[in-house]
């Protein structure tokens, strides 16, 4: 889970990171008087998850309480990349004399994590890394020994900050270290880390990925879930317990296993190539023991997204067996016909695995117009396509 | 013969009474693999029927091993309690542990695999995240059904479970050396490299299906692998061609894997090493077929 930057902010200053003070508002109303607040000059910032909002115009100084009651008012509501601006967050200003870059994240590669440091803070660190390697360093840090004061200092040695700020970056780069640690973050990066008018070093910027694999040890990171940003549709198959991502095609997509529904994605996809052009609705994981119930629940959502023209269900039963899935679809149809739900959209549906000769023989039987029922994954996806297209 | 896993391994399972892993040991005991045992420090001493076959529960892992000479352990504990049991197979250099629980942070993921480095990687990891690993026809270690293809010469790594048995069932004419489900978690024990590695070495693998999906730079460092050392024919699959850029590839991680983690990526730089790649699963068995006869 991505934080916004006030949230990352938030959490920074919780673990004794030093940062300005701040809030985030709503209403130009509320940023208003966080402005009388802070006092003096402040910067309004568009809280969206995304990277460019200050050349889209997301970020702004304010003189004052009117000023930035003015600004608030022009930066809410905005749309940077398609990201609704729903939140700003206000900052006190700083008086920045030299802009650096510090992370920690995970290292796939490596099965362990990694500092990134550099002196050229600021900009994209992709940028940085393309023009001037040789000032981006990289230090592996042992996931058993972590960052202490002595890791720290090869960490600011490596990326040669000045003198006169490597005690601040030293123990900047243990707090750090102990918060991205004790919140489970798969990520934490503040860029910049400036050195400001004073001589202080702060974190003025905050991003910070949480592991939500962790998420059993730290109930208070449910509150940290940005609501308006969950589609109503994913909403309610987080309820049900299904997985489940909102896509803007016509084909809804039911299968069991992630990787065999992102590849029913790639294949309705092409099939969709060469009918009208039709993408997958959604991606949909009912998991290995796909009962009647889940089967109904994972159909409803299926069902209740109004870009769905066809459903195609894709089941291949490994511990599962096909028939008990088969069984699923057609008592999944009686129980949704039961909640009042008609159903009119067709559904393809391919089963081959465990029993798939029994399942098969369960939907013929059943004899139900709506369900079609193909063989194969390609010719599947292909009738999907097929059917969607022409409800378009 | 087979990698890792043969009929001569002897399996424990860690969480052997809880639900997963009771109905596990049962299919896998149906599989006709060796499993002799289980750990549960609570019903320690206790033994555990299943259907027929009466199986005794030891307090830890050196227990185990000590009492029925076990060489593999297959972790079926919740995620709160993963990286323990994982650890406790580490301490007792149990040579695979297989470890099959979804959920795991991955900050838990990386201590165990530190932890196992710094005690000489005496342990074999598979997983987080898996199914588990199969030599079919001799043993099973996890949940990947047993009877969708018999033993043969093509052997299989794959990030998914679901496309691990959609291959293994399109090629199940000629069948599988071993299946090595590695698990789609960021953090992983045993990578595709690994078993290419593997599979390479064993006289009785002929050719190997890869298969991969977006994220990380894996298949890439795969690719590399492959050009320098596999010698053996090498058919690809990547899932994902067509899945919105995922939400967690944070600004910082993109630095580390460049223009890596699509679809797209991974597949050119498959083919750049000689690797068929198909763009289904059904077109992936049938370059298989191709090279298999």
């Amino acid at each position: 889970m991505d934080l916004f930057e006030y949230q990352g902010r938030d959490l920074f200053e919780r673990h004794g990171l030093p940062v300005l003070g701040g809030g985030v508002a709503e209403t130009p109303q509320e940023a208003r008087a966080i402005a009388e607040r802070l006092g003096g000059k402040v910067v309004v910032k568009a809280q969206v998850k995304v990277g460019g909002r200050g050349k889209a115009g997301g970020v702004k100084l304010a003189d004052g309480p009117d000023e930035a009651e003015a600004r608030a008012g022009d930066i809410l509501g905005m749309d940077i990349k398609g990201h609704t601006v729903h939140k700003v967050m206000l900052a006190e200003t700083a008086d920045i004399k030299e802009e650096y870059y510090f992370s920690y994240l995970l290292d796939r590669a490596n099965r362990t994590f990694l500092c990134i440091a550099s002196v050229a803070g600021g900009m994209e660190i992709e940028q940085v890394a393309e023009e001037q390697p040789d000032r981006v360093a990289k230090v592996a840090i042992d996931a058993s020994k972590g960052v202490d004061e002595a890791k720290a200092r090869e960490i600011v040695e490596t990326a040669k900050f000045p003198a006169e700020v490597a005690d601040q970056v030293v123990d900047i780069a243990v707090k750090l270290w102990q918060a991205f640690v004790a919140e489970d973050a798969t990520l934490v990066e503040v860029n910049p880390l400036a050195k400001v008018g004073d001589g202080r070093v702060l974190a003025l910027d905050a991003k910070v990925t949480l592991d939500e694999n962790a998420a059993f040890r730290h109930p208070d990171h449910e509150a940290l879930v940005d609501q308006s940003a969950v589609d109503p549709l994913e909403q309610a198959a987080k309820a049900k317990n299904l997985n489940y991502v909102k896509l803007d095609g016509e084909v809804g997509i039911i299968g069991n296993g992630a990787g065999l529904v992102m590849s029913t994605l790639d294949v309705v996809a092409y099939a969709g190539e060469k009918h009208g052009n039709v993408k997958p609705a959604n991606f949909l994981d009912i998991g290995g023991g796909a009962s009647a119930q889940v089967m109904a629940n994972g159909l409803e959502i299926v069902l209740g997204d109004p870009s769905v023209k066809s459903v195609f269900v894709n089941v291949f039963g490994g511990i599962t067996a096909c028939d008990a899935v088969a069984n699923g679809i057609i008592q999944a149809l009686a129980l949704l016909a039961e909640r009042g739900e008609t159903v009119t959209k067709p559904l393809v549906v391919r089963l081959d695995g465990n029993n798939a000769e029994a399942g098969r023989a369960i939907l013929d039987g059943a004899n139900n117009p709506l369900v079609q029922r193909v063989d194969t994954m390609d010719g599947a996806a292909e009738r999907a396509a097929e059917l969607a297209a022409a409800g378009k | 013969m087979a990698i890792w896993l043969t009929k001569d391994s002897k399996v424990i399972v860690q969480g052997i009474t809880g639900s997963e892993g009771s109905k596990h040991t049962k299919r896998m005991l149906a599989a006709g693999t060796q499993v002799v045992g289980g750990v549960n420090p609570r019903k320690a001493g206790t033994k555990v029927d299943f259907d027929g076959t009466e199986l005794p529960v030891f307090a830890t892992v050196a227990e185990a091993m000590k009492e029925t000479g076990a060489d593999v352990s297959v972790i079926f504990v919740p995620p709160a309690f993963t990286k323990s049991a994982v650890i406790e197979a580490i301490d007792a250099e149990i040579p695979l542990a297989v470890v099959i629980t979804e959920g795991v942070p991955v900050q838990d993921s990386a201590a165990f695999w530190a932890y196992n480095i710094d005690r000489g990687n005496k342990t074999r990891i598979i997983g987080p995240n898996c199914p588990g690993i199969a030599s079919p026809g001799a043993s099973n270690a996890g949940i990947i059904p047993a009877d969708i293809t018999p033993g043969g010469r093509i052997g299989l790594v794959s990030k998914s479970g679901t496309l691990t048995y959609q291959l293994m069932y399109e090629l199940r004419d000629f069948g599988f050396s071993t299946a090595v489900g590695i698990g789609g978690d960021p953090i992983i024990g045993t990578t595709h490299i690994d078993a290419l590695k593997a599979f390479q070495e064993d006289p009785d693998t002929d050719a190997i299906v890869m298969i991969g999906e977006i994220g990380g730079d894996a298949e890439e460092r795969a690719a590399e692998f492959i050009k320098a050392n596999v010698t053996k024919p090498v058919v690809g699959y990547i899932a994902g061609f067509t899945a919105p850029p995922g939400k967690t590839m944070g600004h910082a991680g993109a630095i580390i894997s460049g223009s890596a983690g699509t679809a797209d990526a991974k597949k050119a730089a498959l083919e750049a090493a000689g690797v068929k790649v198909g763009k289904t699963p059904s077109e992936t068995a049938r370059l298989m077929r191709e090279v298999m006869s």
